[in-house]
């Protein structure tokens, strides 16, 4: 199910503004990988262009190569809404679907894939909320607004729409961010749970988080305001926290940073 | 409502600026703004009741001279003696009419919506949004007139076709389809109303959250599955106001109707048949001729189309209301 992605020469603009530059990396399957940095270096840019989310923004356009696997994301016959529905995606802000009940939040993936019989989506809506440790919490009330829900849940729930149609990788953009602690460590917990099905790249600007969650740490940086975005080092998560390869990426964990 | 807006935001003002050696300054602004806002909240409810209690007051000697039930009857004859008038036509027309116009209206004015909001080039987009705002402002005479010379001679080959292919639905039967009937006031309606319930749907899509629309293109949402999942359910209350805003506007729309329609007697469920008269039409047609019983009786009449359109409103706020749970 988890797949290999592969990134070369990857440059992504706003417009005129050249937003990251000239991006190479590897991201191994079933292995968690975090994206760092300060911010406005251009992650979450990066990681929206590892499921065609970037072209969604008027303007927006991406040059370079990823590969799924054998297949080039960019590549002239891909339809990204195709491409869309094999890498997941969870946003920084929690965002259900407003007028759904939490039910239909987690099928909603489903439904657009055709899956329309109850007892296969019951079954799918039960597994991805267990999956995603919200299944005891919301058992009683799936028919009830995912809007409802307390900000840890509802970022939850959104994880589990987003494994419900069972991805090859899932991107995850600042998942806990908005969250408490306790959120937090419950979505960090599921985090280690999931990636021995998936592909997860995730970033975070927490460094604790990154040092928790993940396998593999990319370090990102920008030169100055207005400049491109560019990786610095990617390498183990453990490497990176005690001995990079580059004196950015000490300055930046060390705090010593800018 | 606006009084108290004021007050409070009055009262923040003075709470920010409260240094001490100005604090008596601040109240007596405070007092001052309060009290003007006060006053004309006052003075705009005294002018509505002062306008409601001269309504009434008009009518109620033209319906104590009434021969026949104001509600059920479908004659016309205030000026007559003994006088004998009701507004069943008038209500069956003014419903008939603003219902086809709204029916007609609502899919294609939030196509047009949808078409600027999502699926044309952004240059083109603004074109046209600038476009349906202005047709908005069209006086309702020239679509009167475009309604009465233009429309309702080819109204007829539309009518007759409608008429011999559906005509077992009740409302399309009849022998004479015509031209100046219900139906034609319909689409001069339904033409009228489309840019409102375009522009306000327009307005009402523009504003669906990002995080919305992103959330179902990230799950691999077409477009049109995207506007499914997202727009129309975050814009369906505004849909439902934007259409009912047109029926109101329908149900209230004076001339073009008038200019439309050719008076005759009596409810006719046949829509396409000519006939017909709405609240407002009538009372376009007869004011200038009628005697003082007949002016408080189309007064009276023009009563009930408040009553009416209040009820329609209070409709579409239940029905919206219905869905908060889920916004
Ligand atoms: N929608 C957008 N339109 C234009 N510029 C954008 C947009 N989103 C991000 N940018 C710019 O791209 C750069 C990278 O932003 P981003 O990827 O959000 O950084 P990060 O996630 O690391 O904080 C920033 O300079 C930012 O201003
Ligand atoms: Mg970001």
């Amino acid at each position: 199910m988890a797949k290999r992605i592969e990134v070369s020469g990857l440059h992504a603009y706003y417009g005129g503004v050249h937003a990251i530059e000239d991006i190479s990396m590897t991201v191994e399957p079933r292995s968690v990988t975090a994206f760092i940095g300060p911010s406005g270096c251009g992650k979450s840019t990066f990681l929206r262009t590892l499921n065609r989310m970037h072209e969604v923004i008027p303007g927006a356009r991406v040059e370079g190569k990823v590969m799924l696997d054998a297949e080039d994301l960019y590549g002239s016959s891909i339809d990204p809404v195709a491409v869309r529905r094999v890498v997941g995606m969870v946003f920084q802000r929690p965002n259900p679907f407003p007028t759904m009940s939490i039910y239909d939040n987690v099928a909603a993936g489903l439904k657009l894939n055709g899956v329309r019989r109850k007892g296969q989506l019951d079954e799918i809506v039960e597994q991805s909320l267990q999956d995603a440790n919200l299944w005891n919490e919301v058992k009683d009330r799936l028919g009830k607004p995912g809007a409802g829900l307390s900000g840890g849940q509802q970022q939850r729930l959104c994880i589990a729409r987003a494994i419900a149609v069972q991805p090859q990788v899932l991107l995850m953009d600042e998942p806990c961010s908005a969250l408490d602690p306790i959120s937090t460590l419950a979505i960090e917990d599921l985090i280690g749970k999931l990636k021995s099905q998936y592909t997860i790249v995730i970033v975070t600007h927490n460094m604790q988080q990154a040092a928790r969650v993940s396998d593999r740490t990319a370090f990102f940086n920008i030169a100055g305001t207005g400049q491109p975005g560019k990786l610095i080092e990617i390498d183990d998560t453990s490497k990176i926290f005690t001995n990079p390869e580059q004196k950015a990426t000490e300055d930046y964990i060390t705090g010593r940073f800018g | 409502m606006t009084t108290q807006t004021g007050v409070e935001s009055a009262e923040a003002g003075g709470a920010r600026h409260r240094a001490p050696g100005r604090m008596s300054t601040g109240r007596l602004g405070d007092r001052i703004f309060a009290g003007s806002a006060t006053g004309s909240g006052l003075i705009v409810l005294a002018i509505m009741a002062a306008i409601a209690v001269f309504l009434v007051w008009k009518a109620i000697p033209a319906l104590q001279a009434n021969e026949a039930n104001f509600i059920t009857s479908e004659e016309w004859n205030p000026n007559a003696t003994p006088a004998e008038f009701g507004i069943a036509q008038l209500a069956f027309g003014t419903v008939m009419s603003s219902l086809l116009a709204m029916l007609l209206a609502t899919p294609v004015a939030i196509g047009i919506a949808l078409f600027i909001a999502f699926y044309s080039p952004r240059r083109l987009a603004s074109g046209l949004g600038y476009i349906v705002d202005l047709l908005a402002a069209v006086p309702s005479i020239v679509y009167g007139l475009w309604g009465a010379v233009f429309l309702s001679k080819h109204m007829e080959g539309v009518s007759g076709f409608l008429n011999s292919t559906l005509g077992w639905i009740p409302f399309l039967g009849g022998d004479s389809p015509g031209k100046n009937s219900i139906f034609t006031a319909g689409v001069v309606l339904a033409i009228m109303i489309l840019p409102i319930i375009s522009s306000i749907s327009r307005e009402v899509f523009l504003q669906v959250p990002q995080a919305h629309v992103e959330a179902s293109l990230a799950l691999g949402a077409t477009r049109w599955e995207m506007i499914r999942m997202s727009v129309l359910p975050y814009g369906q209350s505004g849909m439902i106001g934007a259409s009912m805003l047109g029926l109101g506007r329908a149900m209230g729309e004076t001339i073009a109707v008038a200019m439309v329609l050719t008076y005759v007697p009596g409810i006719n469920i046949h829509l396409l048949e000519d006939g017909g008269a709405t609240f407002a039409s009538n009372i376009a047609n007869s004011f200038a001729e009628a005697s003082e019983n007949g002016r408080g009786a189309l007064i009276a009449s023009g009563l009930v189309l408040f009553v009416i359109t209040l009820l329609v409103n209070m409709a579409a706020r239940a029905v919206v209301a219905r869905r908060k749970e889920f916004v």
